[in-house]
Protein backbone atom coordinates (compact mmCIF):
# COMPACT_ATOMS: atom_id res chain seq x y z
CA UNK A 1 0.00 0.00 0.00
CA UNK A 2 1.46 3.07 -1.32
CA UNK A 3 0.18 7.04 -0.30
CA UNK A 4 0.20 7.58 -4.62
CA UNK A 5 -0.60 11.01 -5.60
CA UNK A 6 -1.20 11.31 -9.60
CA UNK A 7 1.03 13.65 -11.47
CA UNK A 8 -0.65 15.62 -14.72
CA UNK A 9 0.55 16.41 -18.37
CA UNK A 10 0.28 20.38 -16.35
CA UNK A 11 2.67 19.51 -14.38
CA UNK A 12 -0.22 19.66 -11.27
CA UNK A 13 -0.09 16.55 -8.49
CA UNK A 14 -3.01 16.05 -6.62
CA UNK A 15 -3.62 13.25 -3.81
CA UNK A 16 -6.02 11.33 -4.41
CA UNK A 17 -5.57 11.08 -8.70
CA UNK A 18 -8.43 12.02 -10.86
CA UNK A 19 -9.07 11.25 -14.81
CA UNK A 20 -7.66 14.49 -15.81
CA UNK A 21 -6.29 17.05 -13.54
CA UNK A 22 -8.70 20.63 -12.54
CA UNK A 23 -7.33 22.11 -15.65
CA UNK A 24 -7.95 18.76 -17.81
CA UNK A 25 -4.36 17.27 -18.31
CA UNK A 26 -3.90 13.89 -18.66
CA UNK A 27 -2.28 12.26 -16.00
CA UNK A 28 1.69 10.96 -16.50
CA UNK A 29 2.81 9.53 -13.76
CA UNK A 30 2.17 8.74 -9.43
CA UNK A 31 4.50 9.44 -7.01
CA UNK A 32 4.56 7.60 -3.86
CA UNK A 33 4.61 9.86 -0.44
CA UNK A 34 4.08 7.46 2.01
CA UNK A 35 7.84 7.92 3.09
CA UNK A 36 7.83 11.80 2.94
CA UNK A 37 7.09 14.44 5.64
CA UNK A 38 4.29 16.79 5.60
CA UNK A 39 3.34 20.23 7.25
CA UNK A 40 -0.21 20.96 8.88
CA UNK A 41 -2.40 23.05 7.17
CA UNK A 42 -4.88 22.47 9.24
CA UNK A 43 -6.68 20.04 11.49
CA UNK A 44 -9.96 19.42 14.12
CA UNK A 45 -11.46 17.37 16.29
CA UNK A 46 -14.58 15.77 15.68
CA UNK A 47 -16.71 14.43 18.40
CA UNK A 48 -19.87 13.95 16.48
CA UNK A 49 -18.96 11.13 14.01
CA UNK A 50 -20.55 9.27 11.95
CA UNK A 51 -21.74 5.36 12.24
CA UNK A 52 -18.08 3.03 11.88
CA UNK A 53 -16.18 6.46 12.43
CA UNK A 54 -13.99 6.30 15.46
CA UNK A 55 -15.05 8.80 18.74
CA UNK A 56 -13.34 10.91 18.85
CA UNK A 57 -11.76 11.43 15.27
CA UNK A 58 -8.89 14.01 14.71
CA UNK A 59 -8.33 14.93 10.83
CA UNK A 60 -5.84 17.11 9.29
CA UNK A 61 -4.98 18.87 6.29
CA UNK A 62 -1.30 18.51 5.50
CA UNK A 63 0.87 19.67 2.88
CA UNK A 64 4.20 17.72 0.90
CA UNK A 65 6.51 19.75 -1.07
CA UNK A 66 6.94 17.48 -4.01
CA UNK A 67 9.45 18.91 -6.37
CA UNK A 68 8.11 22.29 -5.53
CA UNK A 69 4.91 21.24 -5.99
CA UNK A 70 2.57 21.65 -2.95
CA UNK A 71 0.19 18.21 -2.44
CA UNK A 72 -2.53 18.73 0.41
CA UNK A 73 -3.52 15.64 1.47
CA UNK A 74 -6.69 15.20 4.39
CA UNK A 75 -6.17 12.34 6.75
CA UNK A 76 -6.97 11.27 9.92
CA UNK A 77 -4.15 12.22 12.51
CA UNK A 78 -2.74 9.56 14.82
CA UNK A 79 -3.04 11.81 17.76
CA UNK A 80 -5.22 15.39 18.63
CA UNK A 81 -2.00 16.97 20.25
CA UNK A 82 -0.89 18.64 17.15
CA UNK A 83 -0.40 22.25 16.27
CA UNK A 84 -0.72 23.95 12.72
CA UNK A 85 2.74 24.39 11.20
CA UNK A 86 3.73 20.82 12.90
CA UNK A 87 5.85 18.13 10.89
CA UNK A 88 3.49 14.70 10.43
CA UNK A 89 4.65 11.56 8.71
CA UNK A 90 2.26 8.88 7.33
CA UNK A 91 1.36 5.91 9.20
CA UNK A 92 -0.34 2.68 7.37
CA UNK A 93 -3.64 1.50 9.19
CA UNK A 94 -5.15 -1.44 7.78
CA UNK A 95 -9.28 -0.05 8.53
CA UNK A 96 -9.42 3.49 8.75
CA UNK A 97 -13.83 3.56 9.43
CA UNK A 98 -15.26 0.45 9.72
CA UNK A 99 -16.88 -0.87 5.94
CA UNK A 100 -20.59 -1.46 6.09
CA UNK A 101 -21.39 0.51 9.10
CA UNK A 102 -22.16 4.10 6.99
CA UNK A 103 -24.43 4.42 4.57
CA UNK A 104 -21.57 4.09 1.67
CA UNK A 105 -21.85 0.70 -0.20
CA UNK A 106 -18.59 -1.53 0.96
CA UNK A 107 -17.52 -2.88 -1.87
CA UNK A 108 -17.62 0.37 -3.65
CA UNK A 109 -14.36 1.57 -2.24
CA UNK A 110 -11.34 0.70 -0.51
CA UNK A 111 -11.15 1.22 3.41
CA UNK A 112 -7.31 1.41 4.41
CA UNK A 113 -5.17 4.11 4.11
CA UNK A 114 -3.07 6.87 5.98
CA UNK A 115 -2.98 8.38 9.22
CA UNK A 116 -0.53 11.11 9.89
CA UNK A 117 1.85 10.97 13.05
CA UNK A 118 3.85 13.81 14.66
CA UNK A 119 7.06 13.69 13.94
CA UNK B 1 -36.98 37.08 -20.92
CA UNK B 2 -37.14 38.59 -17.19
CA UNK B 3 -38.69 36.10 -14.55
CA UNK B 4 -41.16 37.25 -11.83
CA UNK B 5 -41.83 35.67 -8.19
CA UNK B 6 -45.42 36.10 -7.92
CA UNK B 7 -45.81 33.87 -4.88
CA UNK B 8 -44.16 32.21 -2.43
CA UNK B 9 -44.38 29.97 1.14
CA UNK B 10 -42.66 28.05 3.59
CA UNK B 11 -43.79 25.46 6.21
CA UNK B 12 -42.44 25.49 9.69
CA UNK B 13 -39.34 24.72 9.64
CA UNK B 14 -37.92 21.84 12.60
CA UNK B 15 -39.28 18.57 14.12
CA UNK B 16 -42.67 17.48 12.20
CA UNK B 17 -42.96 14.60 13.84
CA UNK B 18 -45.00 12.15 12.05
CA UNK B 19 -45.26 13.72 9.04
CA UNK B 20 -43.02 12.89 5.90
CA UNK B 21 -41.58 14.32 2.41
CA UNK B 22 -44.73 13.97 0.41
CA UNK B 23 -46.83 15.81 3.39
CA UNK B 24 -44.02 18.36 3.64
CA UNK B 25 -43.98 19.16 0.13
CA UNK B 26 -47.87 18.75 -0.57
CA UNK B 27 -48.26 22.07 2.27
CA UNK B 28 -45.42 24.17 0.53
CA UNK B 29 -47.33 24.18 -2.40
CA UNK B 30 -50.92 24.20 -1.77
CA UNK B 31 -49.61 27.45 0.13
CA UNK B 32 -47.76 28.96 -2.44
CA UNK B 33 -50.76 28.29 -4.93
CA UNK B 34 -53.32 29.76 -2.03
CA UNK B 35 -50.61 32.75 -2.22
CA UNK B 36 -50.89 33.64 -5.95
CA UNK B 37 -54.77 32.34 -6.23
CA UNK B 38 -53.73 29.68 -8.70
CA UNK B 39 -55.05 26.36 -9.74
CA UNK B 40 -52.84 23.34 -9.63
CA UNK B 41 -53.60 22.53 -13.77
CA UNK B 42 -52.29 25.95 -14.54
CA UNK B 43 -49.24 25.20 -13.46
CA UNK B 44 -46.47 24.50 -16.97
CA UNK B 45 -43.85 22.67 -14.76
CA UNK B 46 -42.94 21.66 -11.21
CA UNK B 47 -39.87 21.41 -10.19
CA UNK B 48 -38.87 19.82 -6.46
CA UNK B 49 -35.57 20.71 -4.95
CA UNK B 50 -34.78 17.31 -2.63
CA UNK B 51 -31.50 15.92 -1.97
CA UNK B 52 -31.77 12.51 -0.48
CA UNK B 53 -35.35 11.55 0.29
CA UNK B 54 -34.79 7.62 -1.14
CA UNK B 55 -31.86 7.68 1.43
CA UNK B 56 -33.62 9.51 4.06
CA UNK B 57 -37.09 8.29 4.15
CA UNK B 58 -36.95 5.41 0.75
CA UNK B 59 -39.03 7.89 -0.70
CA UNK B 60 -38.13 8.53 -4.27
CA UNK B 61 -40.03 9.83 -7.10
CA UNK B 62 -41.07 12.60 -5.18
CA UNK B 63 -41.61 15.21 -8.70
CA UNK B 64 -44.41 12.71 -9.04
CA UNK B 65 -45.87 12.61 -5.77
CA UNK B 66 -46.27 16.27 -5.57
CA UNK B 67 -47.74 16.36 -8.92
CA UNK B 68 -50.44 13.65 -8.20
CA UNK B 69 -51.08 14.98 -4.40
CA UNK B 70 -51.52 18.72 -5.42
CA UNK B 71 -53.50 17.77 -9.03
CA UNK B 72 -50.94 19.18 -11.34
CA UNK B 73 -51.35 15.96 -13.44
CA UNK B 74 -49.55 17.27 -17.05
CA UNK B 75 -47.13 19.06 -15.48
CA UNK B 76 -43.51 18.58 -16.64
CA UNK B 77 -41.62 17.39 -13.25
CA UNK B 78 -38.50 17.45 -12.35
CA UNK B 79 -36.36 17.02 -9.25
CA UNK B 80 -33.36 18.82 -8.73
CA UNK B 81 -30.49 17.58 -6.45
CA UNK B 82 -26.99 19.53 -5.77
CA UNK B 83 -26.68 18.29 -1.93
CA UNK B 84 -27.12 21.67 -0.16
CA UNK B 85 -27.52 23.57 -2.94
CA UNK B 86 -30.68 21.85 -4.18
CA UNK B 87 -32.96 25.14 -3.36
CA UNK B 88 -30.96 27.36 -5.58
CA UNK B 89 -30.36 24.93 -8.36
CA UNK B 90 -33.97 24.35 -8.53
CA UNK B 91 -34.31 28.03 -9.00
CA UNK B 92 -32.39 28.03 -11.55
CA UNK B 93 -33.77 24.99 -13.42
CA UNK B 94 -37.22 27.02 -12.69
CA UNK B 95 -35.90 30.36 -13.96
CA UNK B 96 -34.89 28.31 -17.04
CA UNK B 97 -38.26 27.07 -17.55
CA UNK B 98 -39.51 30.54 -18.04
CA UNK B 99 -36.36 32.29 -19.15
CA UNK B 100 -36.42 29.88 -22.32
CA UNK B 101 -39.99 30.44 -23.03
CA UNK B 102 -41.00 26.39 -22.37
CA UNK B 103 -43.54 27.72 -19.40
CA UNK B 104 -45.58 30.11 -18.24
CA UNK B 105 -45.72 29.54 -14.98
CA UNK B 106 -43.46 27.39 -12.96
CA UNK B 107 -43.72 25.88 -9.27
CA UNK B 108 -40.43 25.03 -7.30
CA UNK B 109 -41.06 23.15 -3.93
CA UNK B 110 -38.29 22.70 -1.73
CA UNK B 111 -38.27 20.16 0.90
CA UNK B 112 -36.20 17.40 3.02
CA UNK B 113 -37.61 14.85 5.94
CA UNK B 114 -34.54 14.50 8.33
CA UNK B 115 -35.28 14.45 12.06
CA UNK B 116 -36.54 10.82 12.24
CA UNK B 117 -32.83 10.07 11.56
CA UNK B 118 -30.63 10.09 14.67
CA UNK B 119 -27.59 12.94 13.99
CA UNK B 120 -25.01 10.49 13.22
CA UNK B 121 -27.21 8.65 10.73
CA UNK B 122 -27.97 12.10 9.19
CA UNK B 123 -24.36 13.07 9.14
CA UNK B 124 -23.53 10.62 7.36
CA UNK B 125 -26.16 10.57 4.76
CA UNK B 126 -24.83 14.51 4.06
CA UNK B 127 -21.25 13.00 4.25
CA UNK B 128 -21.51 10.38 1.58
CA UNK B 129 -21.52 13.75 -0.75
CA UNK B 130 -17.57 13.12 -0.34
CA UNK B 131 -14.70 11.23 -2.60
CA UNK B 132 -13.75 8.16 -1.41
CA UNK B 133 -10.71 9.37 -0.17
CA UNK B 134 -12.55 11.79 2.25
CA UNK B 135 -14.83 9.47 3.06
CA UNK B 136 -13.13 6.35 4.33
CA UNK B 137 -11.36 9.41 6.62
CA UNK B 138 -14.57 9.59 8.22
CA UNK B 139 -14.75 13.10 7.19
CA UNK B 140 -17.71 15.33 7.95
CA UNK B 141 -18.94 18.30 6.57
CA UNK B 142 -19.15 19.99 10.65
CA UNK B 143 -15.06 18.49 10.03
CA UNK B 144 -14.62 20.87 7.30
CA UNK B 145 -15.96 23.87 8.81
CA UNK B 146 -14.03 23.36 12.20
CA UNK B 147 -10.81 22.79 9.87
CA UNK B 148 -11.28 26.24 7.84
CA UNK B 149 -12.56 27.57 10.85
CA UNK B 150 -8.99 26.93 12.88
CA UNK B 151 -7.12 28.35 9.44
CA UNK B 152 -9.48 31.43 9.10
CA UNK B 153 -8.92 32.04 12.39
CA UNK B 154 -5.17 31.77 12.40
CA UNK B 155 -4.48 33.55 8.90
CA UNK B 156 -6.32 36.56 10.01
CA UNK B 157 -6.08 36.50 13.65
CA UNK B 158 -9.38 37.12 14.34
CA UNK B 159 -11.22 35.99 17.80
CA UNK B 160 -13.28 33.14 18.09
CA UNK B 161 -15.88 35.42 19.78
CA UNK B 162 -16.52 36.31 16.55
CA UNK B 163 -18.24 33.42 15.03
CA UNK B 164 -20.63 33.06 18.31
CA UNK B 165 -21.42 37.12 17.39
CA UNK B 166 -22.60 35.61 13.92
CA UNK B 167 -24.98 32.44 15.83
CA UNK B 168 -25.96 35.25 18.29
CA UNK B 169 -27.10 37.45 15.47
CA UNK B 170 -28.86 35.18 13.59
CA UNK B 171 -30.39 33.60 16.62
CA UNK B 172 -31.65 37.06 17.48
CA UNK B 173 -33.17 37.54 13.89
CA UNK B 174 -35.02 33.56 14.17
CA UNK B 175 -36.98 35.32 17.21
CA UNK B 176 -39.02 37.12 14.85
CA UNK B 177 -39.80 34.48 12.20
CA UNK B 178 -42.69 32.23 13.02
CA UNK B 179 -41.33 29.37 10.71
CA UNK B 180 -37.83 28.87 12.68
CA UNK B 181 -37.02 25.91 14.09
CA UNK B 182 -35.48 28.00 17.06
CA UNK B 183 -37.21 31.07 17.74
CA UNK B 184 -34.86 32.02 21.14
CA UNK B 185 -32.01 34.33 22.20
CA UNK B 186 -28.51 33.32 22.84
CA UNK B 187 -25.63 35.40 24.38
CA UNK B 188 -21.85 34.87 23.47
CA UNK B 189 -20.92 33.52 26.00
CA UNK B 190 -23.36 30.32 26.12
CA UNK B 191 -22.57 29.49 22.54
CA UNK B 192 -18.95 29.95 23.61
CA UNK B 193 -19.28 27.56 26.33
CA UNK B 194 -21.29 24.86 24.35
CA UNK B 195 -20.41 21.58 23.96
CA UNK B 196 -17.11 21.08 21.41
CA UNK B 197 -18.60 19.38 18.24
CA UNK B 198 -15.16 19.99 15.49
CA UNK B 199 -12.95 22.05 17.58
CA UNK B 200 -12.59 25.07 17.24
CA UNK B 201 -16.51 25.05 16.44
CA UNK B 202 -18.65 24.56 19.05
CA UNK B 203 -22.67 23.40 19.19
CA UNK B 204 -24.19 26.61 18.67
CA UNK B 205 -21.65 27.08 15.55
CA UNK B 206 -23.78 24.82 13.70
CA UNK B 207 -27.32 24.71 11.83
CA UNK B 208 -29.67 22.40 13.48
CA UNK B 209 -31.60 18.96 11.73
CA UNK B 210 -34.52 19.91 10.37
CA UNK B 211 -37.76 18.69 8.40
CA UNK B 212 -39.39 21.53 6.39
CA UNK B 213 -40.13 22.52 2.68
CA UNK B 214 -40.43 25.92 1.11
CA UNK B 215 -42.19 26.91 -2.26
CA UNK B 216 -41.90 29.62 -5.28
CA UNK B 217 -44.33 30.58 -7.86
CA UNK B 218 -42.11 31.93 -11.17
CA UNK B 219 -43.89 33.51 -14.36
CA UNK B 220 -42.77 36.17 -17.40
CA UNK B 221 -42.08 39.50 -15.81
CA UNK B 222 -44.45 41.24 -18.05
CA UNK B 223 -47.30 38.83 -16.79
CA UNK B 224 -46.55 38.88 -12.97
CA UNK B 225 -49.27 41.76 -12.72
CA UNK B 226 -51.86 38.96 -13.22
CA UNK B 227 -51.08 36.85 -10.11
CA UNK B 228 -49.78 39.85 -7.44
CA UNK B 229 -49.72 42.95 -6.96
CA UNK B 230 -46.25 43.05 -5.22
CA UNK B 231 -43.98 40.85 -7.10
CA UNK B 232 -39.78 40.80 -7.22
CA UNK B 233 -37.70 40.14 -9.96
CA UNK B 234 -34.80 37.66 -10.52
CA UNK B 235 -32.39 40.16 -11.93
CA UNK B 236 -29.44 38.12 -11.93
CA UNK B 237 -28.56 34.47 -11.25
CA UNK B 238 -25.72 31.78 -11.29
CA UNK B 239 -24.31 28.68 -10.73
CA UNK B 240 -20.47 27.43 -10.26
CA UNK B 241 -18.97 24.33 -9.62
CA UNK B 242 -15.89 24.04 -6.98
CA UNK B 243 -13.28 20.81 -6.76
CA UNK B 244 -15.03 17.64 -5.22
CA UNK B 245 -12.30 16.93 -3.15
CA UNK B 246 -11.86 19.77 -0.40
CA UNK B 247 -8.43 19.44 0.15
CA UNK B 248 -7.04 20.23 -3.14
CA UNK B 249 -8.56 23.98 -3.00
CA UNK B 250 -5.72 26.36 -3.02
CA UNK B 251 -6.77 28.31 0.14
CA UNK B 252 -9.25 26.63 2.27
CA UNK B 253 -10.67 29.85 3.60
CA UNK B 254 -11.66 30.94 -0.15
CA UNK B 255 -14.66 29.40 -1.93
CA UNK B 256 -14.49 29.53 -5.68
CA UNK B 257 -17.91 28.56 -6.62
CA UNK B 258 -19.55 31.30 -3.89
CA UNK B 259 -16.97 34.00 -5.77
CA UNK B 260 -17.69 32.89 -9.51
CA UNK B 261 -21.21 32.30 -9.33
CA UNK B 262 -21.46 35.89 -7.35
CA UNK B 263 -19.67 37.46 -10.30
CA UNK B 264 -21.69 35.94 -12.76
CA UNK B 265 -24.70 36.98 -11.01
CA UNK B 266 -23.54 40.09 -10.56
CA UNK B 267 -22.84 40.77 -14.33
CA UNK B 268 -26.44 39.37 -15.55
CA UNK B 269 -28.04 42.02 -12.82
CA UNK B 270 -25.95 44.55 -14.18
CA UNK B 271 -25.19 45.15 -10.41
CA UNK B 272 -22.01 45.02 -7.48
CA UNK B 273 -21.83 43.99 -4.20
CA UNK B 274 -22.28 47.65 -3.37
CA UNK B 275 -25.99 47.34 -3.85
CA UNK B 276 -26.63 44.78 -2.19
CA UNK B 277 -29.55 45.61 0.83
CA UNK B 278 -30.26 42.49 2.41
CA UNK B 279 -28.86 39.26 1.72
CA UNK B 280 -29.15 35.79 3.19
CA UNK B 281 -26.29 33.56 3.23
CA UNK B 282 -26.13 29.95 3.59
CA UNK B 283 -24.60 29.44 6.90
CA UNK B 284 -24.57 26.04 7.79
CA UNK B 285 -21.85 26.69 10.04
CA UNK B 286 -21.33 30.26 11.04
CA UNK B 287 -17.65 30.58 9.30
CA UNK B 288 -19.78 30.06 6.41
CA UNK B 289 -20.98 33.61 6.62
CA UNK B 290 -17.60 35.00 6.71
CA UNK B 291 -16.31 33.16 3.91
CA UNK B 292 -19.64 34.04 1.58
CA UNK B 293 -20.07 37.70 2.56
CA UNK B 294 -15.82 38.13 1.27
CA UNK B 295 -16.53 35.57 -1.33
CA UNK B 296 -19.05 37.70 -2.93
CA UNK B 297 -17.92 41.19 -2.25
CA UNK B 298 -19.10 42.43 0.76
CA UNK B 299 -16.54 43.06 2.53
CA UNK B 300 -12.65 42.57 1.94
CA UNK B 301 -10.62 39.14 2.25
CA UNK B 302 -10.06 38.30 5.83
CA UNK B 303 -12.58 41.08 7.56
CA UNK B 304 -15.99 39.35 7.31
CA UNK B 305 -15.66 38.70 11.09
CA UNK B 306 -14.79 42.69 11.33
CA UNK B 307 -18.67 43.03 10.27
CA UNK B 308 -20.51 40.95 12.70
CA UNK B 309 -18.04 42.46 15.65
CA UNK B 310 -19.28 46.18 14.09
CA UNK B 311 -23.02 45.36 13.92
CA UNK B 312 -22.62 46.07 9.72
CA UNK B 313 -25.29 42.80 9.08
CA UNK B 314 -27.51 43.05 11.76
CA UNK B 315 -30.50 43.74 10.85
CA UNK B 316 -30.55 47.47 11.64
CA UNK B 317 -27.01 47.76 9.75
CA UNK B 318 -25.76 48.59 6.89
CA UNK B 319 -26.11 45.14 4.84
CA UNK B 320 -28.27 42.91 6.87
CA UNK B 321 -27.66 39.53 6.62
CA UNK B 322 -29.72 36.32 7.48
CA UNK B 323 -32.92 38.18 8.75
CA UNK B 324 -34.67 35.20 8.56
CA UNK B 325 -32.37 33.98 11.07
CA UNK B 326 -30.49 31.84 8.44
CA UNK B 327 -29.95 27.87 8.53
CA UNK B 328 -28.56 28.73 11.99
CA UNK B 329 -31.92 29.37 13.67
CA UNK B 330 -34.32 28.56 10.70
CA UNK B 331 -33.24 25.49 10.68
CA UNK B 332 -31.78 23.50 7.71
CA UNK B 333 -34.04 21.25 5.63
CA UNK B 334 -31.39 20.48 2.96
CA UNK B 335 -33.61 20.73 -0.30
CA UNK B 336 -35.91 23.52 1.33
CA UNK B 337 -32.91 25.64 2.48
CA UNK B 338 -32.43 27.61 -0.77
CA UNK B 339 -35.49 28.02 -1.93
CA UNK B 340 -36.37 29.30 1.97
CA UNK B 341 -33.71 32.20 1.58
CA UNK B 342 -35.51 33.17 -1.50
CA UNK B 343 -39.06 33.08 0.55
CA UNK B 344 -37.53 35.82 2.23
CA UNK B 345 -35.92 37.71 0.31
CA UNK B 346 -39.49 38.12 -1.50
CA UNK B 347 -40.79 38.94 1.48
CA UNK B 348 -38.88 41.71 1.83
CA UNK B 349 -38.75 43.01 -1.25
CA UNK B 350 -42.63 42.73 -1.05
CA UNK B 351 -42.90 44.36 2.29
CA UNK B 352 -44.49 41.45 3.77
CA UNK B 353 -41.38 41.10 6.09
CA UNK B 354 -43.32 42.16 9.73
CA UNK B 355 -41.19 42.55 12.31
CA UNK B 356 -38.41 41.62 10.16
CA UNK B 357 -38.78 44.40 7.65
CA UNK B 358 -35.75 46.35 6.69
CA UNK B 359 -35.41 48.58 3.95
CA UNK B 360 -34.64 47.07 0.72
CA UNK B 361 -34.31 47.18 -3.26
CA UNK B 362 -32.44 44.68 -4.00
CA UNK B 363 -31.30 41.21 -2.28
CA UNK B 364 -28.87 38.11 -2.99
CA UNK B 365 -29.34 34.58 -1.96
CA UNK B 366 -26.42 32.38 -1.84
CA UNK B 367 -27.09 28.34 -1.73
CA UNK B 368 -23.96 26.38 -0.90
CA UNK B 369 -24.16 22.99 -1.36
CA UNK B 370 -21.12 20.69 0.23
CA UNK B 371 -18.52 22.47 1.38
CA UNK B 372 -18.67 25.29 -1.77
CA UNK B 373 -18.19 22.04 -3.98
CA UNK B 374 -21.51 23.39 -5.89
CA UNK B 375 -23.49 27.12 -5.44
CA UNK B 376 -26.02 29.13 -6.59
CA UNK B 377 -26.18 32.93 -6.24
CA UNK B 378 -29.44 34.47 -7.16
CA UNK B 379 -30.40 38.45 -6.94
CA UNK B 380 -33.60 40.14 -6.50
CA UNK B 381 -34.86 43.00 -7.52
CA UNK B 382 -38.15 45.34 -6.90
CA UNK B 383 -40.00 45.46 -9.98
Amino acid sequence: MTLEATKYDDGTVTCPGHPYSHNGAEPVGTIDLSDREAEVVTWTTSSATPPGVRQPNHIAIVEFDVDGERVRVLGQLTTGDVETGDTVKPVYAEELREPGAGIREPESQAWDGYRFEPV
Amino acid sequence: MDVAIVGASMTEFGDREGEWIRDLLAEAAAGCLDDADVEPSDLDHLYVSNMASGEFEGQTGVMNALAHDIGALGAYTQRVDQTSASGGAGLYAAWQSVASGASDLTMLAGGEKMTHRSTSEATDVIASLTHPHEYKHGVTLPSFAGMTARHYLEKYDAPRESLAEVAVKNHENGVDNPHAQFRKEIDVETAMESPMVADPLRLYDFCPITDGSSALLLCPADEAERYADDYAVVSGIAGATDTHVVHERADPTTMGAVVESGETAYEMADVGPEDIDVAELHDMFTILEFLQSEGLGFFPEGEGWKAVREGTTKRDGDLPINTSGGLKSKGHPLGASGVAQVYELYKQLTDDAGARQVEADTALACNVGGFGNCVTTTILERP
